[in-house]
């Protein structure tokens, strides 16, 4: 049943990357129950802007928990309170009258803020740059029933594709560790027989990248796991660390070797 | 203007082979001389720039969202087809085209459907070559499911995350390239302005959105593969920052947009809760496999909770009226039967407009477990909406707008009326004609990105000689930035009191109302008397906080409302003068006895191409006229 | 450029150096805590004989000290320094960069899964190398024990915690010891990847285990010394 709620938000409020920031009060009066976390902000920004002052800025896009943009730490946890639930799709419904809200930004060096709430998280595209891919030039693909799959690999390699690269789980992590989502992509193209021939080098790639952007280490809190709105568990990072451990075994330093002409 | 669509003669099997081999090359050695904008990295403009950077050109991507990866076509969840045949149940290269070009109420460019057809066979086999985790059966091959507007099973998915599955295909093959440096990224800019020197496109005017920045980009190409324009809408199943901008600007320096009001209202989305509605979500028509869609006979029953309505109660409407296709029956003609009955004083659910979409036969015949492998994360996603739990209670749906046939016009080689300026995935208007057959948007941007656009852009760029871009210093740069920075400056002196969501808002509910899903002469007519009201309104009463020079999110918002606020208007005119009714576009003064869409295949047959003609004017109506001589033009019926 | 323009030329740059990177780190952080484990595990066995008598304990000392002409305990010992060296170093260079990763903290964070144990493996580590330090000192070459007699195992074992301090102290380090174990056995098998659905019930289990049994029987041994049941 549809209800109506009074609330107190305490937002972080950071001009841009140069700005220091604040935590600044605002609240947010006859915030309906059916409405998403978004749609509470929106109201509450239409109002900011009604009144000549400027509006909480957030990322989002999709508002179907797909496009991974959306990003905020609610009263703690990002995300918020509902587990596998990304900020987009939570609903007012979670909270009571009365609440008072805290919302900060996603917090990691790797992470500048740009606004409010808005983060970079551009280290994460680098991170699928690096190695993230399996190299299949367009037009090379060979019939796709040639290889088959077993089922149980795809839908692990399907489990750990899920990953919408939100970053919750670097911004839950007590270390600011991006292993949960680089093992996701890791496992995710490690599972499928297209991936092997890249298998560890891209392992090492993305793991090297991933620490030159200062990302934090995996200590096994297992905070990751619990903030991922998509379920991605650590059983990928156990997989990232087996490959990583057999790669670096087994590297060899490429030798260039011309053609023969 | 002329409209020359460059369609290969002869037979149509042949005529995509016949034309890539009559398409000039470029040199291998000559192809990092030339420069490709690719304005989108969606799925069209993800598989573009990563496919041309491969062949060697030196590409430039933009994208308005923070990473590549997060483009609209993420969101797509049900499926991707493909005439495999893997199922040995009768498909075939030719059926999919003729199921695309019927779907389409024969409104759509019969070559451009045969080649789309025809590719989507590679799409699937470079998507796994990539990686793309699509379901597969226990033997390890892959599975495939049905979808709308077809007898056959050739729809390949993964999970509900189809759309984000063959994104991040092309995101990761994108990403390969920008890591070795062939491709270079621009995150969070957007296109504000396309540059056209002597009717040839040249460049574009972006915005940094973290800086304010309006700077040039200038190259031998341009692709537009920007998405849909659907956000006009306000209410719909598009990402909240789905914009128009960027084909309304190439629109405005001379490319033509055709058939505006071909849109497409989807059936199965989630109703409406209140005014602080923000954007309507999608349920996966893959779920009308299972999914048996009802009201109750009577209207007195629509109060009663729907374990109390007996079957005999129940209307079964869409098996009723279609039996061969029944719940699979094509989007458009889905969508108006549930308006008919809740027009009718049938719908269901606290605002009457919406209908069921019940699950339980298909849990009785294949238990829960089954059903929860097929759609468990639509299903969990109603839940979070609705909090309502659809293992035990249908789902309520209600149709939402949620794709745009409609778009820049194209020629054979995807390139607009402007020479240079190509158009890529639901930006431009080719392949679904009237009405798109669901599972066939991926395919299409795929198409384009990965197996058209490399070869044709090589025929146009054959003929541009190397090393003669522009420079920062021409004047029509000059112009293009100056005309940006005048519009920010515009909407800035303002000053008024209004947000810019409440003209979106109204200008929503005035689209929604008049050119949604039932249109009239009247209705089109008023629309278009109100709409200029609304943009006078915008521009005289908008409230706009902080500064150009700064991430302002209000500032993007106001300028995409501004284009949606014209594009509206363009879209209500071509439903004025198609007087015909046809797929997704319904004029009420053209049905049958029984209610079905009544084309006029005398007078309309043809697309409609709009051409600028200046602020205050009139736009003008051209005509590429459509030509059936593989489907024959007859009456749709799914019954 | 704006911070939203990317491109990362230079792919040749990254350098694939083992203990330069985060997870090579890692590793060696995890298989020397299985080494460090390792000893411990048996140093508690082998001090089951102080249950024996002072002959048996006695004896089982000569035996490590005589080992392979006595270069067994040489051997033995360079491998636990380094283990204990490496470890310290992965541990502190870790928790460095950690740090650095968040300057920034949040105003209130809610912890979900993180236990109390996995949160104090710093300052539980920490503890314990202080202890080793002390226990070196105390037992090994008797610094800082009152009654040190060289050779006399079983004596220096006795007297040594019948200072109630001392005792404290080393209980203490147990409890730590405990917590190190329980986070850290689990977590080593994650690191090295050594893991499966199938068995990750067991390997909870296993942790929970092996700590009851090496701290509880470690614990008795003051407290048995205390009771007066050795003398
Ligand atoms: C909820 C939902 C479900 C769907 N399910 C299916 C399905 O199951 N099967 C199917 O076939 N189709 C489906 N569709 C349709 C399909 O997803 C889209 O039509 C298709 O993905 C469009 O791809 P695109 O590459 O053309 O554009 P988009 O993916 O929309 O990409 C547009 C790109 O352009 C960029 N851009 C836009 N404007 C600007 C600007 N002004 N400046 C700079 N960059 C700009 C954006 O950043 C983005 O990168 C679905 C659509 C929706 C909404
Ligand atoms: C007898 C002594 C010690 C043993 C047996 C031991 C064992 C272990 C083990 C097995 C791990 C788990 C590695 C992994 O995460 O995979 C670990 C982690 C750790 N140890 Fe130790 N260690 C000991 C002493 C120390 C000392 C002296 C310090 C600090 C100076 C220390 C600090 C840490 C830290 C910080 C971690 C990482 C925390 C984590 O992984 O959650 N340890 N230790
Ligand atoms: S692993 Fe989970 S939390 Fe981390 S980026 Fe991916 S989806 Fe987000
Ligand atoms: S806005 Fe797309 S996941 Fe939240």
């Amino acid at each position: 049943m549809e209800k109506h709620l009074n609330l107190t938000l305490q937002v972080w409020r950071q001009k841009d990357g140069k700005s220091e920031g604040s935590f600044v009060d605002y609240p947010a009066k006859h915030i309906s129950t059916e409405m998403s976390f978004l749609e509470m902000l929106d109201v509450v920004n239409e109002d900011l802007i009604r009144k000549g002052e400027d509006p909480i800025a957030f990322d989002h896009d999709c508002r179907e928990g797909i496009c991974g943009t959306c990003s905020m730490v609610i009263n703690g946890r990002p995300h918020g309170p509902k587990e596998r639930t990304t900020t987009c799709q939570l609903h007012m419904r979670s909270f009571s009258d009365g609440d008072t809200i805290t919302i900060e930004p996603w917090r990691a060096k790797p992470f500048p803020v740009l606004k409010d709430l808005i983060v970079d998280r551009g280290a994460f595209d680098r991170i699928i740059a690096a190695g993230g891919f399996i190299s299949a030039p367009t037009g090379c693909g060979q019939d796709a029933n040639a290889l088959p799959v077993p089922k149980q690999n795809a839908d692990l390699a399907m489990d750990a594709a899920a990953c919408i690269g939100c970053g919750a789980c670097v911004a839950a992590c007590p270390n600011a560790s991006a292993m949960l989502f680089v093992s996701a992509k890791v496992s995710h193209l490690a599972l499928l027989p297209q991936g092997q021939p890249e298998r560890y080098s891209r392992v090492r790639d993305m793991v090297a990248q991933m620490d030159s952007e200062e990302f934090g280490t995996c200590t096994n809190h297992g905070e990751c796991e619990a903030a991922c709105p998509k379920g991605i568990t650590m059983e990928n990072i156990a997989r990232m660390n087996r490959d990583f451990i057999k790669s670096s075994l087994t590297f060899r330093p490429e030798i260039a070797s011309g053609g023969a002409g | 203007m002329e409209l020359n669509a460059r369609t290969p003669e002869g037979p149509i099997e042949k005529s995509w082979d016949k034309h890539r081999f009559d398409l000039k090359l470029v040199n291998p050695a000559n192809k990092r001389k030339y420069k490709i904008l690719v304005v989108g990295s969606g799925l069209a403009g993800g598989a573009a720039a990563a496919s041309l950077a491969e062949l060697g050109y030196e590409v430039e991507c933009f994208a308005y969202q923070d990473s590549p990866r997060r483009a609209h076509s993420i969101a797509a969840q049900g499926g991707i087809n493909a005439a495999k045949n893997y199922h040995n149940d009768g498909d075939s290269i030719f059926r999919l085209f003729y199921d695309t070009v019927k779907g389409g109420d024969f409104r759509a460019r019969e070559a451009n459907v045969y080649r789309l057809a025809q590719v989507s066979v590679n799409i699937i086999d470079q998507c796994v070559s990539q990686g793309v985790p699509f379901a597969r059966e226990y033997g390890g091959l892959l599975d495939n499911r049905s979808f709308g507007g077809a007898q056959v099973s050739r729809t390949f998915y993964a999970r509900g995350q189809t759309g984000q599955q063959l994104l991040l295909g092309a995101y990761q093959a994108l990403e390969r390239q920008i890591g070795l440096g062939k491709v270079k990224m621009h995150s969070r800019h957007e296109m504000q302005e396309l540059i056209v020197v002597d009717g040839v496109a040249k460049g574009i005017v972006t915005r940094d959105m973290v800086t304010g920045e309006i700077r040039s980009h200038l190259a031998d190409a341009v692709c537009l593969a920007t998405g849909g324009y659907g956000n006009t809408m306000y209410l719909a199943t598009y990402a909240k920052g789905c914009n128009g901008t960027a084909i309304w600007r190439a629109y405005k320096k001379g490319a033509a947009f055709a058939n505006p009001c071909f849109t497409q209202i989807h059936p199965t989305c989630i109703p409406v809760t209140g005014d602080h509605q923000s954007k309507l979500t999608l349920m996966s028509e893959s779920l009308r496999n299972d999914g048996r869609i009802w009201v109750p006979k009577r209207k007195e029953d629509c109060g009663k909770p729907p374990s109390q309505i007996p079957e005999e109660d129940r209307d079964y409407y869409l098996e009723r009226k279609y039996p061969s296709f029944g719940n699979l029956a094509p989007r458009d003609v889905s969508s108006r039967a549930a308006k008919q009955v809740c027009d009718e004083g049938r719908g269901v659910g606290p605002t009457g407009l919406g209908v069921y979409l019940d699950f339980e036969d298909a849990i009785n015949r294949l238990g829960a477990k089954k059903i929860e492998e097929k759609y468990g994360n639509l299903f969990e996603m109603y839940e979070r909406i609705t909090d309502e739990n659809p293992y035990k209670t249908p789902m309520r749906i209600f149709p939402a707008t949620h794709y745009t046939m409609g778009g820049l016009w194209v020629d054979y080689n995807l390139m607009s009326t402007v020479p240079g300026l190509f158009v890529l995935g639901e930006a431009n208007f080719s392949d679904h004609g009237a009405n798109r057959l669901g599972a066939s948007a991926l395919m299409q941007g795929l198409a384009d990105g990965y197996f058209v656009i490399p070869y044709t852009i090589g025929g146009y760029l054959a003929g541009v000689k190397p090393g003669t871009r522009i420079t920062e210093d021409h004047p029509a740069v000059k112009d293009a930035m100056a005309a940006v920075q005048n519009k920010v400056d515009r909407l800035f002196a303002i000053g008024g009191k209004q947000t810019p969501t409440h003209f979106h808002r109204e200008l929503g509910k005035v689209m929604w109302e008049n050119c949604g899903m039932g249109r009239n002469e009247a209705g089109l007519k008023k629309a278009l008397e109100v709409i200029p009201q609304i943009r006078e309104q915008f521009w005289q009463d908008l409230a706009l906080p902080g500064s150009g020079n700064e991430l302002n999110q209000s500032l993007e918002l106001a300028g995409r409302v501004a284009d949606f606020l014209e594009i509206g208007e363009l879209m209500c005119r071509d439903a004025l003068e198609r007087r015909e009714s046809c797929g997704g576009h319904f004029r009420e003064e053209w049905q049958t006895e029984e209610g079905e869409a009544l084309r006029d295949d005398e007078n309309f047959c043809h697309v409609a191409a709009w051409e600028y003609t200046g602020d205050g004017n009139a736009p003008k109506r051209h005509i590429e006229p459509l030509k059936f001589e593989n489907v024959h033009l007859a009456t749709r019926s799914y019954k | 450029m704006s911070v939203a323009e990317q491109s990362i030329v230079g792919a040749e740059d990254r350098s694939p150096g083992f203990l330069d990177s985060s997870v090579g780190r890692k590793v060696v952080m995890a298989i020397t805590g299985v080494v460090l484990f390792g000893f411990v595990t048996v140093h508690m066995l082998g001090n089951l004989t102080s249950y024996m008598g002072a002959e048996a304990m006695n004896h089982y000392a000569e035996f490590l000290h005589t080992m392979i002409h006595g270069m067994g305990i040489w051997v033995f010992r360079a491998v636990m320094l380094t283990a204990v060296a490496l470890h310290s170093w992965a541990a502190l260079s870790l928790t460095l960069s950690n740090r650095a990763a968040r300057p920034v903290g949040y105003r209130a964070q809610q912890r979900q899964a993180a236990t109390w144990a996995s949160r104090t493996m710093r300052w539980s580590g920490v503890i314990l190398g202080i202890f080793i330090i002390f226990h070196l000192l105390h037992l090994t070459t008797g610094s800082v024990h009152p009654s040190f007699i060289k050779g006399d195992a079983y004596h220096n074992f006795v007297t040594g915690f019948q200072v109630p301090a001392v005792a404290a102290f080393y209980i203490l380090a147990q409890l730590c010891l405990g917590l190190h174990m329980w986070h850290g056995v689990w977590s080593f098998t994650q690191t090295l990847g050594l893991v499966h659905p199938r068995y990750n019930g067991l390997r909870r289990n296993f942790a929970t285990v092996l700590t009851i049994l090496v701290v509880g029987v470690n614990i008795s041994y003051p407290v048995a010394v205390l009771t007066g049941f050795i003398h």
